[in-house]
């Protein structure tokens, strides 16, 4: 025997089924440019703290074999600005400030002194396009521990001759394919893609990989985060 | 099955109505959160495509479509990302909390398609597309929508999984690994979201031909007049 119910009180059951939807009509805040924004960042920002947390610091990106890299004239060149920012590659000095107790100017020479690493990886860029490119250089945990760098820091910041900037976090900084890197299949960092020295990381998104760099720091506090992220792009990226 | 059948009275006439309760809370509010989710992410994601709009080389750059910025959201790379990036939580938060809600509560008979719904697609899509006479119906959904909307639900899954593929290839190295790599992955997320638009069309097509009554159930949870013979 089916239950039976009055026609008003039926419509006040559907309505009070109806009303129990209001939560989705809160999805209606992303439409109020007032409120767009600082959601938006805040679902950036969660976005970012996520991905600190699924990163693992000991996991390494996959390598691949020679047959499989990108040829070298097809493996994209993205400045910010200029390709070629004119750095005097003679001259050409890191300097390294902030929590290190070795500051101070370093050579190519001191760089390359240290042990050489070369992999093949792949580079992903964030409009989508990803190659395999070989990469040579310095282990950037090595070069901090030569500076004397605080590796509890957070942060490393980084100042790049054509006046881009990028930051990266100290993890994935001693991670172990991170490079200092000045050479590229094999042969010193052509002009266009950012000689004398540029960041090679694997594990990170193409615009953290600075490129013609002059400075870097280690640092606690961030002013600024990047030249991409200071536009709103994510400041943590990693793959 | 469950479906709870109630007769609905008018004081003054004396008609009488069925109504059953055919959509719980948690379906109906799953579905329209999903709803706005897939509307920012499709939106979203191909403003992301448009800027590479090729799963081929970088160089040189064949494009496969130019996707019409009006029909995107974001405006631009980076506002895209923010839009793609906090709508993907909603939308998995949505998906986690539907497929959770199904199982625990035991409502996904009446949506999962068994291998027993086989035999009931035939003389669905007869009805459908050959002008064929309805098949008798005795539950919410029959063979055909059993199968459609169980094939949404592991498109939504599959959406999931390549997009933390293209976002995370390292961290989920051995999803990336299934798809064949990033280059893949971004490939299959593309392809499982015109799949998800596929269904959606159809989905919506059907809507608009069921009726209002029909509609209304998604939004109240109740049906009047149900189509089908209830016990």
């Amino acid at each position: 025997m089916k239950s039976r119910i009055d026609k008003q009180a039926f419509k006040s059951v559907t309505r009070r089924e109806l009303l129990k939807l209001t939560p989705v009509v809160a999805l209606g805040a992303f439409v109020v440019p007032k409120l767009r924004d600082p959601l938006l960042k805040a679902g950036l920002g969660f976005s970012d703290w996520a991905s600190g947390v699924m990163y693992r610091s000991g996991h390494l990106a996959s390598t691949f074999e020679n047959s499989e890299l990108t040829p070298f004239e097809k493996f994209p060149i993205n400045g910010y600005d200029v390709e070629d920012p004119e750095v005097d590659l003679d001259k050409w000095r890191l300097n390294v400030a902030g929590a290190v107790r070795k500051p101070g100017e370093y050579s190519m020479a001191q760089i390359q002194s240290l042990p050489k690493q070369v992999h093949n990886t792949r580079h992903v860029c964030v409009e989508g396009w990803d190659v395999i490119g070989n990469f040579g250089g310095a282990l950037l945990s090595d070069f901090l521990k030569s500076v004397g760098a605080d590796t509890t820091a957070r942060f490393i910041t980084m100042q790049c001759a054509d006046d881009y900037y990028e930051s990266l976090d100290m993890a994935t900084a001693l991670h172990p394919q991170t490079l200092l890197c000045y050479e590229m299949y094999g042969a010193p960092l052509t002009r266009k893609h950012g000689a004398p020295v540029r960041l090679n990381i694997p594990t990170k998104i193409g615009y953290k990989q600075a490129k013609y760099l002059t400075d870097l720091k280690v640092t606690n506090v961030l002013d600024k985060v990047g030249y991409w992220e200071d536009q709103g792009y994510s400041g943590f990226y990693g793959l | 099955m469950s479906t709870h059948a109630i007769s609905v009275e008018d004081a003054k006439t004396g008609e009488a109505t069925e109504a059953v309760y055919e959509h719980p809370y948690i379906v109906r509010l799953c579905h329209w959160v999903n709803a706005v989710a897939l509307f920012v992410m499709v939106g979203s994601g191909m403003q992301i495509f448009r800027a590479f709009p090729s799963f081929g080389a970088k160089i040189p750059e064949k494009d496969l479509l130019n996707w019409p910025k009006a029909f995107a959201i974001g405006g631009w790379l980076g506002g895209a990302l923010q839009w793609h990036l906090t709508f993907m939580w909603i939308y998995i938060a949505s998906g986690v909390l539907y497929l959770g809600y199904q199982v625990v509560s035991g409502n996904y008979k009446q949506v999962l398609f068994t291998p027993r719904d086989i035999h009931g697609l035939w003389p669905m899509i007869k009805h459908y597309f050959f002008f064929g006479s309805k098949p008798l119906a005795t539950e919410p959904y029959n063979a055909l929508q059993k199968q459609a909307y169980t094939s949404a639900v592991i498109l939504g899954v599959l959406s999931v999984l390549t997009g933390f593929a293209v976002w995370k290839p390292i961290q989920f190295s051995w999803l990336a690994a299934m798809m064949g790599g990033f280059h893949w992955a971004r490939l299959l997320h593309f392809i499982v979201m015109w799949a998800t638009l596929a269904f959606l069309f159809g989905h919506v097509v059907m809507v608009a031909l069921h009726g209002w009554n029909n509609f209304v159930s998604m939004l109240v949870g109740w049906k009047k007049n149900p189509e089908y013979i209830v016990e």
